[in-house]
């Protein structure tokens, strides 16, 4: 088991057009509104970094949800997720506190580009989460593993509480300047956390995002 | 001997990580490593034995991240207590013979200040204070800030340790592979701040190993006129065999470092992964070398959250434009507390090209201290500029530069005796570029040698508060040449003596030269272009002028400052010849035709239902042109987005071309005398720890467009604000945000607050985690899904008023 916190840069990976758009609530753009979506992708460009900070830990399932080893939690969809995992790869990712500058500029005096740019970020941070747990993937598939797909705190039953033990075990704040708030609301507020599940076998093709989550009156559910 | 004297002798050795031997001695993941210096004392002191052993002379006791967020005051003392004691029987039973220190070492807290993160400035300031006292109170040596990964943070830190102590203190940073902090500072903008708030040491720790920190060091050797430090990591980590190792080992360590201490550094040592045998090679690869002597370094320079802007390469231009002198809209906007209009001007001047921005919101009738520290941080959070704080009020000045994210310009101290008692002292404590006019209890003196001789005083006060001429810039004041001929030519003098003689930067207002002229734009762009070239090193001015910039880019082509006179074709080919005609433009021919307007807002085309708008109200009552073609087109969209034909965007773009086409019927209304057609009054907030105002702006924005008179306060408000706002106001409607489910019972503690205080008003509440129901259960009137709803509902309750 890796006691360490380790840390990664990205390049930014490609962008998909089509999440951004489901992410401002739409399903598709007027030709005003897409000359503004290249506009706002141009302009976030330099205001983006792709950070991840991970470390591994140890997965054991107990009655009521599992035992992380810095935190044992009580949790039935976590347990479920986990269940047949040996071990599992906790990491906080984020694309940068720029970008909420740039959103907080626009908030005010443009919102809807502040609208659009929160819907970058949104799809930025998932491509972000989406490429590392490609890395950790093809790493465990080399050494006949499988894993899981992402969870974080907040789906189904897993405490948002959660948030502040993964905080001090990955020491976010040090290590890709990820912050949370008292209300456990994470800054730069495009960021993720989550735990991907490691176990011994092949893999097993991962369920859609949103059909494993429980929140059916979700506006951005995508099935 | 005192630590500081040591380190005017010689280089310093500091010590290795504490985290990663304790981890070796069984510290688990996430435990809190200060609790060892009460259950594994010994532990603890044989750490910094080793590394007493291995030749530092300054050990950081184990306090990294002793504070009271983490520690009940009691506990916190016992731990403060606890890691003196242990460091302290370290350094006595060491057998190393050099001088030894104890350092009370203050990391980072984790939470991110306002107003991105939750964690006020203050409390910041209050919770690294309890820690310093205790240090103080049990005899620590100096105080080592290190790791900050903030420049806010490191600020906030920096204050508290000098507010609560005289010992030396040492700040070092920690920064990214991009060469900056993780909030954005540059080296140069960090020892920029640092070196104006006093700190007798600063540099850089943690992160990579030592190449890959040398540019940043590098950097700090070029800027700094304090010693410089250095803590790398021995390089990365990785993981061997389920062990943590670092890939730099002790003797590559000690000769990378080294090389830096040949460069300059002062103080060496180790973080993340070093050990007692890197200190111990350190020591002896870096015995033999003569210590850099740390020189002055004579930079003039101020400094935003992100870079710092020096003063000598180029003419600075700092932007006047916020200032509510001669200004109406900006009078109303101060009065009305419209923050947005400050930053909208700031924002303007930005893109102009200004370097600094120069901030004054001074007017009789309001609380200027409040309103100054507002415009500070609600320009720092947006705008990445350099403030000059712009004020004649002592008080006001001291808490815009105590919250200014960096190294201010301050404007300004003249030779009056009253004036530099009041302000040099708070330019010793936060720092700060002191703007200072040469007038004195006489007034300005007619000559230009009358001015130097008070610039000499005003040089020589400030040297008793340890200010350097470096940080004083001095304005030679301007007046106007139609009434005294000889008025420019004195002040020019004395720019040119100031600048060679004295050899300090110069700055100066330079359209007062022209008042009382016809055509001020060209005697003033033109004294400009003379300033220029007399030394003037930067000027406060329009930057809307076009006559002003159009010198800048001149004279800095014709200077030889301009690489292949690349900036100045780009302005040029974008220059507008100013006609001398009507200033406001009529758009010409533009169709006035109502149904265009509609459907310009209904296609979100902002410059055009600004000009459509424009074209209409020369001919039909503004009042007429909101009733029969503004409302009509947005109740289009509304409709089409409740009906799910329209989607938010687009919602949102026909809602800002409608803001602007209200702007033209504000206006018109205004000239006419008539007011606005506002319904009531509508007070709007993100709850309480509630960081996300997206969705609320949306409400506010299209709320505002159907004529509702919106109180914005904002995100992260208090329920007592909002209480406050409801009464004053006697609004009618309330509408509260909350995006999170832990935000939820803000929201609900603000509106039993409400009830109590506000009986009369109607609560809308909105937020991703809410529905009916919940919204039932915390006691709203009305849950609202989207902005629409919410117009509906206020609309609705607006009729039975």
């Amino acid at each position: 088991m890796m006691d360490v916190v380790l840390v990664r840069s990205y390049a930014p990976p490609p962008v998909d057009r089509r999440e951004i758009i489901r992410y401002m609530s739409a399903r598709e753009l007027t030709e005003e509104l897409t000359a503004l979506l290249e506009e706002c992708l141009r302009e976030a460009e330099g205001h983006l970094r792709y950070a991840v900070c991970w470390r591994e830990v140890p997965v054991s399932v107990t009655d009521t949800g599992v035992d992380l080893g810095f935190a044992a939690v009580e949790s039935a969809s976590l347990r479920k997720q986990l269940t047949g995992c040996g071990r599992a790869v906790l990491f906080g990712a984020t694309v940068g506190l720029e970008l909420d500058r740039l959103i907080a500029r626009y908030s005010r005096l443009q919102p809807v580009k502040a609208l659009i740019l929160q819907a970058i970020g949104a799809e930025r941070v998932e491509a972000l989460c989406d490429a590392f747990c490609a890395d950790i993937r093809r790493q465990a598939q080399e050494k006949g593993e499988f894993t899981r797909s992402r969870f974080s705190p907040g789906y189904g039953d897993v405490p948002l509480a959660l948030q502040q033990d993964i905080f001090r075990v990955l020491d976010c704040a040090r290590m890709i300047g990820l912050t949370l708030n008292g209300s456990l609301l994470m800054t730069p507020t495009k960021s993720v956390t989550a735990i991907i599940g490691i176990g011994d076998g092949s893999q097993q093709p991962d369920k859609e995002k949103c059909s494993a989550c429980t929140k059916g009156d979700c506006v951005f559910r995508n099935l | 001997m005192s630590v500081l004297e040591l380190l005017k002798r010689e280089v310093v050795f500091l010590d290795g990580g504490m985290g990663t031997l304790l981890q070796a001695e069984g510290l688990a993941a996430g435990e809190h490593p200060e609790r060892w210096n009460l259950t594994r004392p010994e532990v603890v002191q044989g750490v910094h034995r080793a590394y007493f052993d291995a030749g530092s002379h300054i050990v950081n006791i184990n306090t990294f991240g002793a504070n009271s967020l983490k520690f009940s005051s009691e506990e916190l003392e016992s731990i403060v207590r606890a890691a003196v004691e242990n460091a302290d029987i370290a350094r006595k039973t060491s057998t190393g013979t050099q001088e030894k220190y104890l350092a009370l070492d203050i990391g980072p807290t984790g939470r991110l200040l306002r107003p991105y993160g939750d964690f006020d400035f203050e409390e910041a300031v209050a919770v690294f204070a309890e820690t310093v006292r205790l240090g103080v109170k049990y005899g620590v040596d100096l105080i080592f800030i290190e790791t900050m990964n903030d420049s806010y943070e490191t600020k906030a830190a920096l204050l508290a340790a000098k507010e609560n102590s005289t010992l030396p203190v040492m700040v070092s940073n920690a920064y990214g592979e991009d060469g900056k902090l993780m909030t954005g500072a540059s080296p140069a903008a960090m020892v920029a701040m640092l070196e104006g708030m006093g700190a007798d040491a600063i540099g850089v720790n943690c992160s990579f190993g030592p190449r890959t920190l040398a540019p940043v060091v590098e950097e700090y050797l070029r800027c700094a006129s304090v010693p410089v430090l250095l803590k790398p990591n021995a390089g990365l980590p990785r993981s061997v065999d389920g062990r943590t190792v670092f890939d730099v080992e002790p003797t590559e360590f000690a000769a990378d470092v080294a090389e830096m201490i040949r460069k300059g550094v002062r103080l060496a040592g180790g973080c993340c992964g070093t050990t007692p045998s890197h200190i111990a090679a350190l020591a002896a690869a870096a015995a033999e070398i003569v210590p850099v002597p740390v020189e002055k370094k004579s930079i003039t320079c101020c400094a935003s959250y992100t870079h710092a802007v020096v003063f000598g390469r180029e003419p600075i231009l700092i932007g006047e434009r916020i200032n509510p002198t001669g200004k109406k809209r900006l009078k109303e906007a101060l009065r009305a507390g419209d923050m947005d209009y400050i930053l909208q001007e700031g924002i303007a001047q930005q893109e102009k090209g200004v370097h600094i921005l120069d901030v004054n919101v001074g007017l009789p009738e309001i609380d200027e201290t409040a309103m100054l520290t507002a415009a500070v941080c609600e320009l720092q959070a947006i705008l990445d500029l350099p403030l000059q704080i712009d004020t004649a009020s002592p008080a006001a000045m001291e808490a815009a530069l105590r919250r200014c994210n960096g190294k201010a310009m301050v404007n300004s101290v003249n030779g009056k005796q009253e004036s530099m008692d009041a302000v040099f002292p708070l330019v010793a404590k936060y720092g700060g570029l002191v703007v200072a006019l040469t007038l004195d209890e006489s007034g300005i003196p007619a000559t230009a040698e009358g001015r130097v001789d008070i610039a000499r005083r005003i040089l020589t006060e400030a040297a008793k508060y340890g200010i350097d001429k470096k940080d004083i810039v001095f304005d030679t004041l301007c007046l106007t040449v139609s009434a005294d001929n000889a008025a420019a030519l004195e002040t020019l003098r004395a720019l040119k003596i100031i600048r060679e003689e004295l050899g300090c930067h110069t700055s100066l207002g330079v359209s007062n030269v022209s008042f009382g002229l016809p055509q001020r734009d060209i005697v003033n762009s033109t004294f400009f272009a003379l300033a220029l070239e007399s030394g003037l090193s930067a000027a406060i001015m329009n930057p809307h002028s076009g006559d002003m910039l159009r010198t800048w880019y001149a004279f800095r082509t014709l200077h030889g400052l301009d690489e292949n006179c690349a900036d100045y074709i780009s302005f040029a080919s974008n220059y507008v010849v100013q006609a001398s005609a009507p200033q406001t433009a009529v758009p010409a021919a533009v169709e006035a035709d109502g149904s265009a307007l509609q459907r310009a807002i209904v296609k979100g085309l902002k410059d055009k239902a600004l000009e459509l708008t424009a074209a209409l109200t020369e001919t039909v009552p503004p009042l007429d042109v909101v009733r029969q073609e503004i409302i009509p087109a947005l109740d289009t969209v509304g409709k089409g987005f409740e009906e799910k034909k329209v989607y938010l965007p687009q919602l949102l773009m026909s809602a800002e071309a409608a803001k602007s086409a209200f702007t033209v019927i504000k206006d018109k209304l205004s000239a006419q005398g008539t007011g606005g057609a506002d319904k009531c009054p509508f007070v709007i907030a993100t709850v309480r720890g509630d960081i996300h105002d997206i969705g609320k702006n949306i409400v506010r924005l299209l709320l505002e467009n159907y004529g509702f008179a919106v109180t914005d306060l904002g995100k992260d408000v208090e329920p007592e604000r909002i209480v406050e706002e409801t009464v004053k106001l006697h609004a009618p409607l309330v509408g509260l945000s909350a995006l999170m489910t832990t935000t939820v019972p803000a929201m609900e503690e603000t509106i039993r607050q409400l009830r109590k205080a506000a009986p009369w008003c109607r609560i809308v509440v909105g937020g991703a985690v809410l529905n009916q129901e919940y919204a039932d259960s915390i006691g709203a009137d009305q849950y609202a899904g989207d902005a629409m709803e919410t117009v509906r509902y206020a609309e609705e309750i607006w009729k039975t008023l």
